[in-house]
């Protein structure tokens, strides 16, 4: 190989020509699932390559329970086993809301870079990147709640409900996840730069997870707070989780509205994020 | 398999506009590529040559005017625009994070090959440019040529039928350079268009059968490389005399001798003389040598000669009026 640099051609020259080129007629363009899908592979094979890019959303997650179950339980009184079904439930919603906002700042690095050009050169369906990102989102955000169930589980939690409340108060928590990971897909598409949406995004997490009834009951706070804490909709998550996993009954209500606020951020905020996606530039 | 049906150019432009905010980027192109051929988008940083080709890639939309690719409107048809090209930019269209049979692999899905047609791709692709051995890398780590050669092996996971290639060169060694350049020549001998952007005036030279010249958001100049230097004259004679304060006579005498203008060069002890198209390039010596005589017999003392073809570089000078990437600083300035 040392006297092929002589060269200029990188290769042998007889079979080259041909090889330059893919061979047969050219392939149909893949339907909207399937670009979607190979945009998720992406995601998951940078997760692979760079397993690091899972420390926010173990982390943080681990640190809220083990912090939150040894600094409020003795405050909150009763037994560990009586504030383990309030604080575990609490701290899964307020772990999922908040690794939402790392995900658009990994948007927002991600548009920086030069592939998202040649993406966006694709005849493929455009909103695909994005979706592709969502779906390992939404992975992600499985595996934080998981965190957070198993070691309130290992430190003494027992989900009345057992697995199948569990489950739901998960799938819960990611579809309010997903939701929210449309607002900074929008934000991202917008800003463009990862620490000022991250900023950004703290401003509304920040006040969403600790203005709720996740760690202290409404009740005792002053009411124009309360009107506040009442319409949140991380509130409603909790006390629906909270009734999910502990099978405590009256999880109704609260399913519905978390279901509704869900919904709601996802048709306002999805279609905007798409329309963004495909206007940039 | 290059499909060429229709018999229409591969590119048509007409008064493109595109601004961003008070910058006018281009100010109404116009532009014809023929299929099959390579052509050379040559300009100054900021003149437009990056715009132009996000517009036709259907990245950015104009402001103003048409571009149609292979008979479709980048506006109107960019989906059927997007199945025809292949685009490697500026910044390496490359995903860092991936390795390099990653990037192509992932492409090959994106372009609707079966996982096993797109598998097999990847390799035949790395092998040919030479990088089954960092294939499994991550890109992060890879030579500037080696990103290069991924990045144009990237656009070629499906067979363009017209392929954009922003300045592919820029900032690579000798020998990568070449490499690259050789694969151009390869990918236009099998029958893409190559639209291909460049500072680089040797680039444009060495591959481009048209060239335009970009400048302010317009076409100033357009032709072959050829018709591009005969526009300008068919070489200069460089004279840097021994004393400075003989210049204004050795102007006076060279200006008589040749019968054409002599400019003065920013270095005190250089002139310059553009000799005109017509003179036919067996002749310059004898020109030459009656120019030299007469300086002699001024007693003029001369410390170099020099004779030139017309670069490119001074075509790009003359139209734009601003030096090209490759040229020295103490070359004419014919728009004096």
């Amino acid at each position: 190989m040392t006297t092929a640099s002589v060269a200029a051609s990188p290769v042998q020259e007889d079979w080259r020509p041909d090889a330059l080129f893919a061979p047969g007629a050219p392939p149909r363009r893949p339907g909207a699932l399937a670009a979607s899908v190979a945009f998720g592979w992406r995601a998951m094979l940078k997760i692979k390559h760079e397993p690091k890019q899972l420390v926010d959303v173990t982390a943080v997650p681990a640190l809220l329970t083990i912090l939150f179950t040894y600094l409020f339980g003795g405050a909150l009184g009763g037994s560990p086993r009586h504030y383990l079904t309030l604080l575990v439930p609490g701290t899964m919603v307020m772990g999922v809301t908040i690794v939402t906002m790392y995900g658009g700042a990994r948007l927002a690095d991600d548009l920086s870079t030069g592939v998202f050009d040649r993406f966006r050169s694709l005849p493929v369906w455009r909103g695909a990147f994005v979706v592709g990102g969502l779906v390992s989102d939404a992975g992600r955000y499985l595996l934080a709640a998981g965190i957070v169930a198993t070691l309130g589980v290992a430190i003494g939690y027992r989900p009345g409900g057992g697995a199948a409340g569990a489950l739901s108060a998960m799938a819960l928590v990611v579809a309010f996840g997903v939701s929210l990971s449309w607002v900074w897909t929008a934000v991202a598409l917008v800003i463009l730069d990862s620490a000022t949406v991250m900023s950004l995004a703290s401003v509304v997490v920040f006040p969403l997870t600790f203005a709720s009834n996740v760690f202290v009951p409404a009740r005792t706070m002053p009411g124009w707070l309360q009107a506040f804490v009442d319409a949140n909709p991380v509130s409603h998550l909790a006390s629906a989780s909270r009734a999910l996993m502990n099978n405590t009954g009256g999880a109704g209500g609260p399913v519905i509205w978390s279901l509704v606020a869900t919904g709601a951020i996802t048709v306002v905020f999805a279609p905007l994020a798409l329309r963004l996606y495909s206007k940039r530039g | 398999m290059v499909v060429t049906a229709g018999d229409g150019p591969a590119i048509e432009v007409h008064g493109l506009v595109k601004r961003y905010g008070k910058l006018q980027a281009l100010a109404g192109l116009d532009l014809v590529v023929r299929r099959g051929e390579v052509f050379g988008f040559l300009g100054p940083n900021g003149a437009g040559k990056t715009t132009t080709l996000r517009i036709l890639a259907t990245l950015v939309r104009p402001d103003g005017g048409t571009a149609r690719i292979l008979g479709h409107d980048v506006v109107a048809e960019a989906d059927a625009v997007r199945t025809k090209i292949a685009l490697t930019g500026q910044l390496a269209s490359l995903d860092e994070g991936l390795t390099g049979q990653e990037n192509l692999l992932l492409l090959g899905r994106l372009r609707g090959l079966s996982r096993r047609a797109a598998r097999r791709r990847a390799e035949v692709l790395a092998e040919l440019f030479e990088l089954s051995d960092a294939a499994r890398r991550p890109v992060r780590g890879y030579s500037g040529g080696m990103r290069r050669r991924l990045d144009i092996a990237a656009s070629l996971v499906v067979t363009p039928e017209l392929l954009f290639l922003d300045e592919p060169t820029t900032g690579l060694d000798p020998h990568s350079r070449a490499q690259v350049w050789e694969l151009v020549r390869e990918i236009a001998a099998a029958g893409t268009t190559v639209l291909l952007t460049t500072q680089y005036l040797e680039e444009a030279d060495q591959l481009a059968e048209h060239v335009a010249v970009i400048d302010g958001g317009l076409i100033v100049a357009e032709g072959t490389s050829a018709q591009l230097k005969a526009k300008v004259g068919s070489g200069g004679l460089h004279v840097r005399v021994l004393d400075r304060r003989q210049r204004p006579e050795a102007q006076a005498v060279l200006g008589a001798a040749l019968g054409t203008v002599v400019h003065l060069l920013p270095d005190p002890h250089a002139l310059s003389v553009r000799l005109s198209p017509e003179v036919e390039p067996t002749e310059l010596g004898a020109l030459v040598g009656r120019a030299m005589t007469e300086l002699s017999r001024a007693q003029v003392a001369v410390a170099t000669v020099t004779l030139g073809h017309a670069s490119l570089d001074e075509a790009f000078l003359a139209l734009t009026g601003r030096p090209g990437a490759g040229s020295s600083t103490d070359e004419e300035d014919a728009h004096q």
